[in-house]
């Protein structure tokens, strides 16, 4: 085992790959799972629009798919892959089922942050004659900011590992790097290289998302 | 400019009643006090002013709307007419103190040059312009509660609504904002009406009261007359608190009475002149010399001794003191 062995150039293009398929669902993610929680919060028990009926819906629908574990999702979302972006290969191939499996984990830690809002703001926004729109988009969305960026940093370190495992069915990127040479062809050192770049990655997305709540925290 | 008609508030189909048919109205220019234990409804009474509550009986009716048929656009305008202070201040924690004071402006979609004069102007009223950048976490309570006041005051309210406004605030604090308060109901006519559970808070600033106990309004009257004479014993106990008012001793010898003094009275040697001509003894059981707002008052309770306690009782209401005979009363 030596450093030689390494590919350096199918290790820069899978950091690259895993990187394009982090920064893809993640925002994807955040478009489909904010307003997910947003409305998973706003139709509770005691919120401005309660409605038993969708919030169990969407609850369960929320629930459904975060207890498929992300392999089986991965294989059983690929003929909708196919249909959603023409390949189940490749970044492109990986970003449907990532979005599918992060989206409502996301709604989940969003409808939290959301919760943790004094509802005495709240009330104080309609007393000074807000209209709920005005509530939530001046208000209770800023007064949660702290803990929806904290919430996005969570899911993005989920998705590190969810793209480690896109690359069993053909993602590519690190996770694949890490399984091809490292499991499959017993090389252990482009196995601890993936490792350590992976370990590097969700430290740098930590201490980031960390300084962001920092920054817009004011309590 | 407030008139609650026969107003009741049900939350639960079928369970208790958070007010049973309160009657009430509020004068304009007037600084009206509800008082009450917590759960007595203040909270909802309040809250049915700015329709933040709705009743499930009888009408509110404010500033010549009722609240309850008001669509969402006039609820929304008769908000603006009607500023809200509360006990935990509820600013917004990730704007800064002119942000806050601005939120309600930029609710109203008033153009940016008059927001900021208009913030501008409210800091300087409360006293905040040092620290229009900074945000609530940064200031002291009384401070918190001061932005709150120009907020609710932005978009220019006859009416103000004060939550408790003062409960989380020690002494001093609560002395500066009910001063404040009351400077802005002397200098901008404002109508305000405010909840609280101390009878401290009503004697400094308000005008009238009424006294709310289980959902239902057992007194309402001028604050003197409430204060010096509480007809309910839901009242009694409020300024008991507030006086630390003594328990007659039942081991007590004489006759024993209340006095009380009000403006003028106050201030004159009575009682040692009645003393000299009537012949009465007199022991000093417990007494309370204070202000309601501007007008200064005294209350004694005698045991009166030998003499002629009639004439003496007869000599005190002819200088103007109001007596009350507590000898009956032996569980006070």
């Amino acid at each position: 085992m030596s450093v030689s062995n390494i590919d350096w150039s199918e290790i820069g293009q899978a950091t690259i790959d895993t990187l394009a398929m982090l920064g893809g669902s993640m925002v994807l993610t955040i478009a489909l799972g904010l307003p997910l929680g947003v409305v998973l919060f706003l139709t509770g028990k005691g919120q401005m629009l309660e409605n038993r009926l969708a919030n169990g819906a969407l609850s369960l629908l929320v629930n459904i798919l975060r207890s498929v574990p992300f392999v089986i999702l991965l294989i059983v979302m690929i003929p909708l892959t196919v249909a959603l972006v023409g390949t189940s290969l490749g970044v492109a191939g990986a970003i449907p089922p990532l979005v599918v499996g992060a989206a409502p984990f996301f709604a989940r830690l969003v409808e939290t942050a959301l919760r943790e809002v004094d509802r005495g703001v709240i009330e104080a926004s309609f007393a000074m004659g807000a209209k709920r729109r005005q509530v939530v988009l001046g208000a209770l969305l800023p007064e949660a900011l702290p803990g929806l960026v904290a919430a996005a940093t969570v899911t993005a370190v989920a998705l590190v590992s969810y793209t480690a495992m896109a690359g069993v069915v053909g993602a590519g990127g690190l996770g694949d790097l890490a399984i091809r040479f490292g499991y499959q062809r017993f090389q252990t050192d482009v196995m601890i290289v993936t490792v350590v770049l992976m370990l590097v990655l969700v430290q740098a997305l930590q201490m980031v998302g960390d300084a962001v709540v920092r920054r817009v925290s004011h309590r | 400019m407030i008139a609650f008609e026969a107003v009741s508030k049900t939350y639960a189909a079928g369970g208790n009643a958070a007010l049973s048919a309160v009657s009430l109205s509020v004068q304009a220019g007037e600084v009206f006090g509800v008082i009450g234990a917590s759960g007595a409804g203040k909270s909802t009474l309040i809250r049915l002013i700015n329709g933040l509550e709705t009743p499930t009986g009888g009408r509110v009716v404010v500033d010549g709307d009722d609240v309850a048929a008001l669509g969402v656009d006039g609820l929304r305008a008769l908000r603006r007419r009607v500023g809200m202070i509360f006990q935990h201040f509820n600013l917004l924690s990730g704007k800064t103190v002119a942000q806050n004071v601005a939120f309600p402006l930029k609710l109203a979609g008033r153009p940016a040059a008059e927001v900021t004069a208009r913030t501008a102007e409210l800091l300087e009223r409360v006293g905040l312009t040092a620290h229009a950048d900074k945000f609530p976490a940064q200031l002291s309570g009384g401070q918190k509660q001061r932005v709150g006041i120009a907020r609710a005051l932005a978009t220019g309210p006859k009416i103000l609504l004060c939550d408790e406004a003062t409960s989380a605030l020690d002494p001093e604090t609560t002395e500066q904002i009910l001063d404040l308060v009351s400077g802005l109901n002397r200098e901008l006519g404002l109508t305000i009406v405010l909840i609280t559970h101390e009878m401290d808070v009503v004697r400094r600033v308000c005008d009238r009261v009424a006294v709310l106990e289980a959902g239902r309004v057992v007194e309402t009257g001028a604050v003197e007359d409430v204060f010096l004479h509480p007809a309910s014993d839901t009242a009694r106990r409020f300024v008991r608190e507030a006086d630390g008012e003594p328990a007659a001793d039942a081991a007590l010898t004489g006759r024993v009475v209340r006095l009380t003094f009000r403006g003028e009275a106050t201030y004159k040697p009575v009682l040692g002149e009645v003393a000299r001509t009537t012949g009465v003894d007199y022991s000093i059981l417990g007494g309370r010399i204070h202000r309601l707002r501007e007008t200064p008052y005294g209350q004694l309770t005698l045991a009166l001794t030998g003499g002629d306690i009639g004439a003496a009782i007869a000599q005190f209401q002819a200088a103007g003191v109001r007596v009350d005979d507590l000898s009956g009363e032996t569980a006070r």
